[in-house]
C-alpha cells in the first residue's frame, strides 16, 4: 500500500515523545507484527490524552506513519468514534448524557443550567478555554441518572447545585 | 451435464451450477438472473453494505445478501419472492431517503444504477418528509467531479483505491448519518488509475469533471476503440455525439485491461480539438505559409521525394498506426532509402544488430501477474504503463519478488526492492546482479561483471531469479532511452542466460513493438528482412544531409531528445515535410510542407501490443477540416510516385499485406550477444553531475500534451529541476531559486525543487516539458550554475 504522507519517510523514533512511544508500543506488542494497525485506537487515545485533549491532522498523520497505515484509514477511525475529539476542547470536557434514562430524570434541566452557567452550547468552549460541553449517549450509569462525565470520573444524581459545587472543585 | 467439482443450486426454480465458495450473485450473474446491487462489483472485495441484493433463501429466517452468501449444494433461492421483493423495496426506500431528486441536472442521469433500480423497486411517492442530508462537495482534482450529497455509501471507490489502485486516498469518515466519502483533508486523488471510480460509482456522486454537463448518455453512440498511449492497447469505448468524441470509457478485456483504463487513456481525447489543430495543407512559399489544396501539397511532396530519392528519410512517432509505419517505410524503400526510424527517444543504437525483430513483453499481460520474480531495469512502470503496473502489483501481492534498478526512487503501490543509483551506475548495479548470477559476457559488459562486488541484495535478486520458475527481466523506457542501452541490454541478455529468466521490453508508444516489425527501422525491412544498405537511425538521420525528410506525428522539440542541434539540423533540411495533426512554432519555422493528418480515433489503424497481439480500431470521427488519415495520404503519395502496390482500398488492405509479410513469425525476445567497447555515460570526475531525463506520464505524445485536465494533475507537475539537499547546498540554492543548466553546450534555466529521493550528483529534469525545447531530453552529463537574482 502506498502512503502519501511526508511523515512516512521520517524516522519512527522521532514521531512521538519517548513516553508516548512507549505507551503505544505496549499496545503494538499485543498484536501480531503484521497487524500493528490494530493498535490504532489505543494510539489515538494515548496521543489525544498526552496533548490537550483533541487530535490534530498532523497528530493523526504521525499515528498513521508510526503504524504504517494510510492516513485516511486513521481519519476514518478517529472520525467514527465519539471519544476522539477532532476540534479543540476545554481543559475540562463536560460530557452530559441526554439519553433515555437521563432525559426522563431531568437532563434537560442539567443541560440548560450548564448552558447558562458557562455561556456555551454543546460543541463549544468557554472563552477562557476552561470548559467545553459535549452531548453524549448512554454511559451506562442509568441508576444514577441524570449524570455527566468529566475526565475519567462519573458524576451522578445531578442537580444544578451539585453541578456548581462540582465545577468549583475542579482545578 | 454436471460437473462434480460444482455445486447445484436452484434459483427461482431454475437449476444452476456454481463453483463451491463462490457467492450467490456470481451464479445469478452468470445465469443472467438480475439481482439489484450497488456495492457489489466483480473486481472488488465484497462489502455487503448496501443491502440491495437481499434475496430469500430457503430455510434462512431472513433475507440474505446475494453478494455475501456462498452457494451451497441444494440451496433454494428466490430472487423475486414476496419476501425478497419486500426487502429490496425497503432497502430502496431507505437509500432514497437521503438521495436528492436532482436527476434532471445529474450527469449520471440515463446511465445511473440507482435510477434504474429505483424504476424497478422504488415507490412512486416518498413517505419521508423530513429534511434531507446535504454533504459539501470536495475538490479532489481536475479529473473527477464530486456531488457527495448523491452518495449512497457503497464504498466502491474506497475499495478501488485500496485494492486496485493501491493508493488509499478516499475513505469513509464519520458515522451513520454523518458518514461521508472523501479525502478528509483537502487534497487531490492522484492515482494514475483514479478516474475508474467514475465508472464504479453507481450514482452521480463521482462523475467526469471534463465531461460534466457536456452530453446525455442517450445522445451518445458507443464505438469500440483502442487506447494509443502505451504498449498495452487498452480496450475502450469511444462515446461520440455528432462527430465529436465526448468521452472514453473502458471496454472489458480480461486478458489486457480487465475493467480499467488509465487516466491517460481516458482523458487524452481532450487534446483532440485545440486551436492549434492543423486543418488545411500548407506550403511555405518564399518564407511565408500559404494554404494550398491537397493536390498541390501532395504534388510538391512527390516532386521533392522524386528528386531526393535515396536521399530521403523519415522519422515517425511510436504512436503511429502500423499501417502508417508500414506504408511510410514502403514508400521510402521504394525510393531506395532505408533512412527511417520510430525510436525517436532512443540515443544509443549500438544494439541494433542484436535486438529481436519481434520484441514483446515476454509474457502475456495476464501472465505478468503470475510471475514469481521480476527485475525491472529503468522503469517507472506504474506511470509508464499503468495497466501493467497494476498487473505487476497483483504479482507482488501474490508474493512475487519485484526489484527495480532505477536512477530515481519511484513510489510504488506494493513492496519491492529498490536499487536506486546514479544514472551512470545503473550498468554497474545490473552487472553486480549478473555477477552474482555467474553471468558471462564480453567486452565492456564482461569488464563490468568482473569489476562488480555483488552485495547481499544483488545476490538475493540473482538467486530469486534463478530459483523461481516464472522469472522475468523487463527493460523499461528509461533503459531503452539510456546512453548505454546497448550495455544494459547485453547485461540483461547475460543475466537471462545465467538465470533462465525470460526477458521483456516496455517501450514508449502504442506501436513501440510494432515499429520494428513494420520495418520502420533503418537496420532491417518488414519482419526483419535484411537490406543491402542500412539507413540512418533517429539520432543520425537529421544530421545526415538528406534532401527530404518526412516527420510523421512528431513534435521535434519534444519527441527528439537532442534538442537544439537536432532542431537546427532539421531546419537545414532542404525539404522538410510534416504530417501532423497540429501546427506549432517549431514545425512552422523548420518545415516546408505541412500535411494535416488524423490522430487516434480519427483514423482506422492497428497497434501491436505488449502481448504481441495486433489490435485494429476503426476510424470513428471525421478528422477536422481537410485533415485526412495518414495511411490515405501515404497511399496517394505512393500513387503519385508511381510506386507499385499502393492500390489499397482500406486500412485493412494495408494490414493484410503487412500480416502476409510477417506471416507466422513468432514473438521472440531472444537477444544476440553483443561485444561493446566502452560506456557512453562515464566520467573520471567523481563530482560530475548527471541529468536524469524522465518522460513524464502526461508528456509521452502530442495528443496527451494537449489534454488540459491531465496537464493540471500532480503527475504533470514535474516542471522543475529536482535535486537533493546536498547538491542544493553545493550550488548554494534553495527551493524556488533559479539554476542554469548546461547540457551539450545548450543552456536553460529552471527553478529548483529539493527532493531528497534524488540520488547524489544527479538532477532530475524531465524530457518533453515546456522549457526543454532547446536543451532537449537526454540523460547525460551537465553542468550547473546559480543564477543570481
Amino acid at each position: 500500500m502506498s502512503m502519501t504522507n511526508s511523515l512516512q519517510n521520517q524516522d519512527k523514533n522521532t514521531l512521538f515523545s519517548d513516553d508516548v512511544k512507549q505507551q503505544i508500543d505496549q499496545w503494538v506488542a499485543k498484536y501480531p507484527d503484521e497487524w500493528k494497525q490494530s493498535a490504532v485506537m489505543a494510539a489515538l487515545m494515548i496521543v489525544q490524552e498526552s496533548g490537550n485533549g483533541s487530535l490534530t491532522t498532523e497528530q493523526m498523520d504521525r499515528v498513521a506513519a508510526y503504524l504504517d497505515m494510510p492516513p485516511i484509514a486513521v481519519y476514518e477511525v478517529a472520525s467514527f468514534y465519539s471519544m476522539y475529539e477532532l476540534k479543540p476542547v476545554g481543559k475540562h470536557k463536560i460530557c452530559v448524557c441526554t439519553n433515555v434514562s437521563c432525559m426522563i430524570n431531568g437532563s434537560d434541566r442539567i443541560v440548560s443550567h450548564l448552558n447558562e452557567k458557562l455561556g456555551i452550547d454543546f460543541g463549544e468552549i468557554t472563552d477562557d478555554g476552561r470548559y467545553s460541553l459535549k452531548e453524549v449517549e448512554c454511559l451506562g450509569a442509568c441508576g444514577g441518572a441524570p449524570m455527566m462525565q468529566i475526565a475519567d470520573k462519573y458524576y451522578e444524581n445531578l442537580t444544578p447545585e451539585l453541578i456548581d459545587s462540582i465545577l468549583e472543585g475542579l482545578d | 451435464m454436471t460437473d462434480d467439482s460444482l455445486v447445484t443450486i436452484e434459483v427461482d426454480g431454475q437449476p444452476l451450477q456454481a463453483r463451491p465458495g463462490s457467492m450467490l450473485i456470481e451464479a445469478t450473474d452468470a445465469a443472467g438472473i438480475s439481482v439489484p446491487r450497488f456495492c457489489y462489483h466483480k473486481k472488488l472485495s465484497v462489502a455487503a453494505n448496501c443491502r440491495m441484493c437481499l434475496v430469500e433463501v430457503e430455510k434462512a429466517p431472513k433475507p440474505l445478501p446475494a453478494c455475501a452468501t456462498p452457494v451451497n449444494e441444494g440451496m433454494k433461492v428466490f430472487t423475486k419472492s414476496p419476501l425478497a421483493l419486500a426487502a429490496q423495496k425497503g432497502t430502496m426506500e431507505f437509500l432514497l431517503i437521503n438521495h436528492p431528486l436532482d436527476c434532471p441536472i445529474c450527469d449520471q442521469g440515463g446511465e445511473c444504477e440507482l435510477q434504474d433500480v429505483a424504476v424497478a423497486y422504488g415507490g412512486d411517492v416518498s413517505r419521508y418528509s423530513e429534511g434531507k442530508r446535504v454533504v459539501k462537495d470536495k475538490d479532489i482534482g481536475p479529473l473527477v467531479a464530486t456531488e457527495l450529497t448523491r452518495c449512497i455509501h457503497c464504498t466502491r471507490c474506497v475499495r478501488f483505491g485500496a485494492e486496485v489502485a493501491g493508493v488509499r486516498e478516499l475513505g469513509a469518515t464519520g458515522r451513520g448519518e454523518h458518514m461521508q466519502i472523501g479525502t478528509f483533508i483537502e487534497r487531490s486523488v492522484d492515482s494514475e488509475l483514479s478516474a475508474n471510480i467514475i465508472d464504479l460509482c453507481p450514482v452521480g456522486a463521482l462523475t467526469s469533471k471534463p465531461f460534466r454537463y457536456q452530453a446525455r448518455a442517450w445522445e451518445l453512440q458507443e464505438q469500440a476503440s483502442i487506447a494509443t498511449h502505451d504498449c498495452v492497447g487498452s480496450n475502450t469505448y469511444a462515446h461520440i455525439r455528432r462527430n465529436e468524441l465526448m468521452r472514453v470509457v473502458p471496454r472489458d478485456n480480461e486478458s489486457l485491461n480487465e475493467s480499467w483504463i488509465s487516466d491517460r487513456d481516458r482523458f487524452s481525447y481532450l487534446g483532440l480539438n485545440g486551436e492549434d489543430r492543423l486543418t488545411v495543407p500548407m506550403l511555405k512559399k518564399q518564407g511565408r505559409w500559404e494554404e494550398v489544396s491537397w493536390q498541390e501539397a501532395l504534388q510538391a511532396v512527390a516532386t521533392a521525394l522524386q528528386s531526393s530519392a535515396e536521399q530521403s528519410g523519415a522519422l515517425v512517432s511510436a504512436s503511429s498506426t502500423l499501417e502508417e509505419m508500414f506504408l511510410l517505410q514502403k514508400l521510402l524503400r521504394g525510393l531506395g532509402s532505408s533512412h527511417i526510424d520510430y525510436r525517436l527517444q532512443q540515443i544509443d543504437f549500438r544494439a541494433d544488430s542484436v535486438m529481436p525483430v519481434f520484441p514483446w513483453l515476454g509474457v502475456s499481460v495476464e501472465a505478468l501477474e503470475k510471475q514469481q520474480s521480476v527485475l525491472l531495469i529503468g522503469s517507472n512502470i506504474r506511470k509508464d504503463q499503468p495497466i501493467l503496473g497494476h498487473r505487476l502489483r497483483k504479482a507482488a501481492l501474490a508474493g512475487a519478488q519485484v526489484t527495480f534498478i532505477n536512477a530515481a526512487h519511484y513510489e510504488h503501490t506494493f513492496d519491492a526492492t529498490h536499487i536506486v543509483t546514479h544514472a551512470a551506475r545503473m550498468v554497474a548495479e545490473l552487472a553486480a546482479v549478473a555477477a552474482a548470477a555467474g553471468a558471462r559476457s564480453s567486452g565492456v559488459a564482461a569488464e563490468l561483471i568482473a569489476a562488480a562486488r555483488p552485495a547481499d541484495a544483488h545476490q538475493q535478486i540473482a538467486d530469486s531469479l534463478k530459483q523461481q520458475d516464472e522469472s522475468l527481466l523487463l527493460l523499461g523506457m528509461q533503459a531503452m532511452h539510456h546512453p548505454d542501452f546497448a550495455v544494459l541490454l547485453e547485461l540483461t541478455r547475460a543475466l537471462s542466460e545465467a538465470t533462465g529468466s525470460k526477458t521483456g521490453f516496455l517501450p514508449l508508444g502504442a506501436n513501440g513493438f510494432g515499429g520494428t516489425l513494420a520495418g520502420a527501422v533503418p537496420m532491417h525491412g518488414v519482419a526483419g528482412t535484411s537490406i543491402e544498405t542500412p539507413g540512418k537511425n533517429a539520432a543520425e538521420l537529421p544530421l545526415a544531409d538528406l534532401k527530404t525528410v518526412i516527420l510523421m506525428g512528431v513534435e521535434p522539440q519534444y519527441d527528439l531528445p537532442a534538442g537544439e542541434s537536432m532542431l537546427q539540423a532539421l531546419a537545414s533540411v532542404p525539404t522538410l515535410i510534416a504530417l501532423s495533426a497540429w501546427r506549432n512554432e517549431h514545425l512552422e519555422a523548420m518545415a516546408d510542407i505541412l500535411l494535416p493528418v488524423s490522430v487516434a480515433a480519427e483514423t482506422a489503424g492497428s497497434y501491436l501490443n505488449a502481448a504481441a497481439e495486433c489490435q485494429s480500431a476503426q476510424g470513428l470521427l471525421a478528422p477536422p477540416g481537410e485533415a485526412r488519415p495518414g495511411w490515405k495520404v501515404l497511399r496517394v503519395l505512393g500513387n503519385l510516385l508511381d510506386q507499385e502496390g499502393f492500390e489499397y482500398n482500406s486500412a485493412a488492405d494495408v494490414l493484410s499485406e503487412w500480416q502476409a509479410a510477417v506471416a507466422d513469425l513468432p514473438a521472440d525476445n531472444r537477444i544476440k550477444a553483443n561485444t561493446l567497447d566502452a560506456l557512453n555515460l562515464q566520467s573520471d570526475d567523481e563530482q560530475a553531475v548527471v541529468r536524469l531525463a524522465e518522460l513524464p506520464i502526461y508528456s509521452v505524445d502530442a495528443l496527451v500534451r494537449r489534454a488540459g485536465p491531465l496537464q493540471q494533475t500532480r503527475d504533470a507537475d514535474q516542471k522543475q529541476l529536482r535535486m537533493n539537499t546536498d547538491l542544493a547546498r553545493h550550488y548554494d540554492v534553495q527551493a524556488g531559486d533559479l539554476l542554469r543548466i548546461t547540457q551539450n553546450n545548450v543552456q536553460a534555466e529552471f527553478s529548483v525543487c529539493i527532493d531528497d529521493t534524488t540520488t547524489d550528483h544527479c538532477v532530475r529534469l524531465s524530457a518533453a516539458i515546456p522549457g526543454t525545447e532547446q536543451i532537449g531530453g537526454m540523460t547525460g552529463w551537465i553542468s550547473l550554475q546559480k543564477v543570481d537574482a
